[in-house]
């Protein structure tokens, strides 16, 4: 290696990286390893991290104690996988047919088209959520439209009870992360070969046909790049949660993030979050492994 | 001793390959360019002719060996502090910067005074035939306009020797025919070495002065376009330049520069060599396709004479090139002239025929 | 591709762009709502005139005309602190994310050092874990160097060292990074090396090549990162909830604090606000877009 040093173009990469690398050690790779020793370590009175190791916390999350089994936080786990899983699916199915109206539309409309589906995208997070509250509470926009509608009828109308609720998050999180998706199912159908359809046809495929033996098949990779990059934020949030779902919502990020905050045991909380980053990145991978990282959307 | 423009001593570049093996791209190869001369480089793709322009250059460092400029050798000088300049195979024009800017980039490199400057680029453009183009950006100009830039660039700044990486490749057939021709007048011209590298054989007969034919990192042969067509040292020359026909055999006795040799099919041919070679030994006869007769025309008593049949007759217009098989099997390529008006060709397909040659037009060749 | 678009497929596609936009388009609306509460709309407030006290629920009347929340925006001390702390965080952190990027993505394209592949896959890190535990992460680090600095150097009460807003910009430095440099990256690849071979041999050193040929060239790659980086930064809640303290609140934060409590139009103000900035920023991109492809 060091034979490489005296290389001055192995000198000149090294120096040039050397910040960077200071950032991701720094604030990444150690902050990592610091959320692994404290998973192992004590709450003290204060709330501060007492350093020792015992697997009390990880042990508390199986939901084994001194009065038995109590799934109380595996059922956590397992409903924020299952919200991943919903979320993914039902933005798929929703956003499919905008990718394929936008990739299909002529040149000059598909500029506009795509930049309207970015606009929402780089809307504050924070600010599209309460957007939500407006419109599906008790007395929000949608029961307020309905009401009045039914009542040009002469129809009593009680208002839809949708705020807060576990469907108030789902419709939450796919508003989110609906863009994401989109984006490069687009990219993947936009490349597909116009020839590729006059081809089908020319042997003889009707248009249902064609869909689900080449559209579908070709436009795969998007999907899967669209899946990576809206698993893994879903399978983490807990704003959506908090905000949509009140208090009685409870998904892996928040049980996290109230560790961190009210309750105070960040030995707790970090061995949640362990558990919610080797769950996620075991998904990832085993997902990555049947389909691939559609890298071929990706990169251009 | 006059020093010559450009020398290169025993130079030999290697580098690691993709998987890790030794690859050499130059082995010990010498060469000597006089001053003011037009020299090429011609071989295929992988020879090592641009990896050796490019150690001219000082973008590459000779594994061993040395380059020396006007007699200074140039060890490890990097490329900005050598008395050359580079016409490069996409040009590589600066994007974000006019014509006027690309072509006075190496003058303010040097300090030049800015009146200078101005003065010297106006000149240049001029000579390369785009008057007045300063103001004009890169993406506006067209593959030969952007050619002449990149020429233009270049010359600007007088280096001892211009070097040119198949600046012409990427010109469609008439352009470059064009661009052939007003390169060798510019360089008569302006008087600088010219190193041109290129693996098309006829531009490379067309503009220099001298030629060196690499292959596998090995100068083969150099010399004047003459004597590598005529002359050929090895079958790799003989076969690469111009088309040329084989007869295999080996050799059953030498006289002076004359040499026997027996061929497949009890066949003999008289052939002529620089060598000194021996009995026994294995050697390719090459002749050149025009240098073969069909007609009865006056030649030496002792020249070669063999009965074959012509296998397929091709009509080109200025000549008519007749593919004609011996009794041992060998095949040879016959190309007559239609010097006549109203000419028709000599043999038709199936016919017998008589291939005529000089002992001095075959040439036994080694390797 | 056929021509013949099934209106079925239209119908569908509008109807998820409705969606898109629905929440956007009430947020905007509500924003010149006359009811304080903001509970159901009471119509645009129309005249101009003295504000009316901070107890009357209906507002009829305003110094701004239908203005008047965005007007009350603009005089929320809170609220202008909160935007000069986003801005300074995402000034501060989008330069020096863009620099040290830019420098990571000329180091991986175009030199091979010891550790290079290590260097690689810990920039895909923040991208593949779920945002929540880079935050804590940060904070499980802040909060242990914190306690050993304040032990260390006996610090107590005030003059205690904690989360504030340098936590905050270092933070977002972190996540912008690999973001940048895979921006940069990508324009590198198509990036002729001719023409800093061009540059030398005619005489420019290393360094001078750099800055009157590279660094020209691959400028709008560079600005593209930049301008990610920005955006990033503005918008972040997770990291940001994490690692900020008093002081450096930034925007979305505290608009996440008003959530909690009471909700007034001036919320909505500031989501209109907010959304035409985002409209400006991204038309800006591109045009610089459209123009580099020329």
């Amino acid at each position: 290696m060091l034979a490489k040093l005296r290389d001055k173009d192995a000198r000149r990469g090294l120096l040039l990286i050397t910040p960077t690398m200071l950032w991701m050690i720094g604030l990444l790779i150690i902050p990592l390893i610091l959320v692994v020793i404290t998973s192992f370590g004590q709450r003290d009175p204060n709330g501060n991290v007492i350093y020792t190791f015992t697997l009390e916390n990880y042990i508390r999350l199986a939901g084994i104690s001194a009065e038995g089994f109590d799934p109380l936080y595996l059922n956590i786990l397992t409903g924020s996988l299952l919200l991943a899983f919903q979320t993914t699916a039902l933005v798929i199915l929703i956003g499919y047919p905008l990718a394929y109206f936008v990739a299909r539309a002529p040149l000059k409309q598909r500029n506009l088209l795509l930049f309207l589906i970015l606009v929402p995208l780089w809307t504050n997070f924070v600010i599209r959520i309460y957007a939500w509250i407006m419109l599906l509470r008790k007395t929000g926009v949608i029961n307020s439209l309905l009401g009045w509608l039914l009542g040009l009828v002469g129809i009593q109308f009680t208002p839809f009870d949708m705020y807060p609720s576990s469907g108030a998050v789902l419709v939450g999180m796919i508003y989110e992360f609906l863009p994401f998706m989109i984006l490069p199912m687009y990219t993947s159908l936009e490349k597909i070969d116009p020839a590729l359809y006059e081809a089908a046809a020319d042997l003889g495929a009707n248009a249902i046909s064609t869909f689900f033996r080449v559209t579908l098949p070709l436009s795969a990779p998007g999907m899967v790049a669209g899946t990576i990059l809206v698993f893994i934020p879903v399978m983490g949030t807990f704003i959506v949660s908090d905000i949509l779902g009140g208090r009685t919502e409870i998904l892996v990020g928040n049980l996290i993030q109230r560790q961190f905050l009210d309750a105070r045991d960040p030995a707790f909380g970090s061995a949640a979050s362990i558990i919610l980053m080797v769950m996620t990145l075991a998904v990832t991978i085993f997902y990555a492994r049947r389909f691939g990282f559609g890298d071929e959307v990706i990169a251009p | 001793m006059p020093e010559f423009a450009v020398e290169l001593r025993n130079v030999s570049k290697r580098f690691p390959g993709p998987s890790g093996e030794i690859v050499t791209a130059v082995n010990n190869v010498n060469m000597q360019i006089k001053d003011g001369e037009f020299f090429s480089m011609l071989g295929p793709s992988g020879c090592g002719k641009t990896t050796s322009l490019r150690m001219i250059a000082g973008f590459e460092l000779p594994t061993d060996g040395d380059v020396l400029i006007h007699g200074k050798p140039m060890g490890q000088t990097p490329p900005y502090q050598r008395p050359v300049n580079t016409v490069f195979q996409n040009y590589a024009l600066f994007p974000h910067m006019t014509i006027g800017q690309n072509v006075a980039f190496g003058l303010e490199m040097k300090g030049v005074p800015k009146s200078e400057i101005a003065t010297r680029v106006t000149e240049v453009l001029a000579m390369v035939r785009l008057p007045n183009f300063e103001k004009r950006r890169t993406r506006q100009m067209s593959g030969g306009q952007q050619q002449r830039v990149a020429l233009a660039r270049a010359l600007v700044n007088r280096p001892e020797v211009l070097l040119l990486d198949e600046p012409l490749g990427a010109l469609d057939q008439k352009l470059r025919k064009e661009m052939q021709l007003e390169l060798k007048t510019l360089q008569r011209e302006v008087g600088i070495t010219f190193v041109f590298v290129t693996h098309d054989q006829e531009e490379a007969l067309t503009m220099s002065d001298r030629i060196a034919v690499m292959s596998g990192g090995v100068a083969l042969q150099i010399g004047t376009a003459n004597e590598i067509y005529e002359r050929p040292n090895c079958k790799f020359v003989a076969d690469f330049i111009g088309e040329m026909s084989f007869l295999e055999g080996k050799v059953t006795s030498q006289n002076g520069a004359v040499v026997t040799v027996d061929l497949e099919g009890g066949l003999t041919v008289q052939a002529t060599t620089d060598d000194k070679l021996t009995n026994g030994q294995a050697v390719s006869v090459a002749v050149r396709p025009e240098k073969m007769h069909l007609k009865d025309i006056s030649l030496p008593a002792d020249a070669n004479r063999f009965i074959g049949h012509v296998e397929n007759v091709v009509y080109i217009g200025t000549d008519t090139h007749y593919a004609v098989k011996l009794k041992g099997g060998q095949k040879l390529r016959v190309r007559e002239q239609n010097d006549h008006p109203g000419s028709q060709p000599l043999a038709q397909q199936g016919d017998e025929v008589t291939v005529r040659f000089a002992a001095s037009a075959a040439r036994a060749l080694t390797e | 591709m056929s021509t013949r678009r099934s209106p079925w497929l239209t119908f569908v596609s509008i109807g998820v762009y409705i969606f898109l936009y629905a929440p956007i388009l009430v947020l905007i609306l509500f924003s010149f709502n006359a009811s304080r509460t903001n509970v159901t709309f009471e119509g645009v407030i129309t005249q101009f005139g003295p504000n009316p006290p901070a107890n009357t629920s209906l507002v009829t009347q305003s110094a701004c005309g239908p203005f008047h929340w965005f007007c009350v925006l603009f005089n929320n001390r809170e609220v202008v602190a909160a935007a000069r702390n986003t801005l300074t965080i995402a000034l501060i952190s989008t330069i020096c994310s863009t620099i040290i990027g830019t420098m990571a993505a000329l180091a991986l394209q175009r030199y091979s050092f010891p550790f290079k592949g290590f260097s690689e896959l810990s920039l895909y890190i923040p991208i593949v874990i779920p945002e929540i535990v880079m935050g804590i992460g940060i904070l499980v680090l802040f909060s242990a160097v914190f306690r050993f600095l304040n032990g260390a150097l006996g610090l107590d009460g005030d003059q205690r060292l904690g989360l504030g807003l340098w936590t905050v910009i270092i933070s977002h430095i972190a996540f912008s990074v690999p973001f940048v440099t895979l921006v940069v990256r990508a324009r590198l690849h198509g990036f002729d090396k001719a023409v800093e071979e061009a540059a030398m041999d005619l005489g420019a050193n290393e360094w001078i090549t750099f800055w009157r040929v590279t660094l020209p060239i691959i400028t709008p790659g560079v600005l593209s990162g930049g301008l990610l980086a920005f955006t990033l930064s503005l918008d972040d809640f997770v990291i940001t909830f994490f690692t900020n303290g008093p002081g450096s609140t930034t925007l979305p934060i505290y608009v996440y604090g008003l959530l909690r409590r009471i909700i007034t139009p001036e919320v909505n103000a500031l989501s209109t606000v907010w959304i035409l900035l985002v409209l400006v920023v991204l038309m800006i991109s591109q045009y610089l877009q459209s123009r580099e492809a020329t």
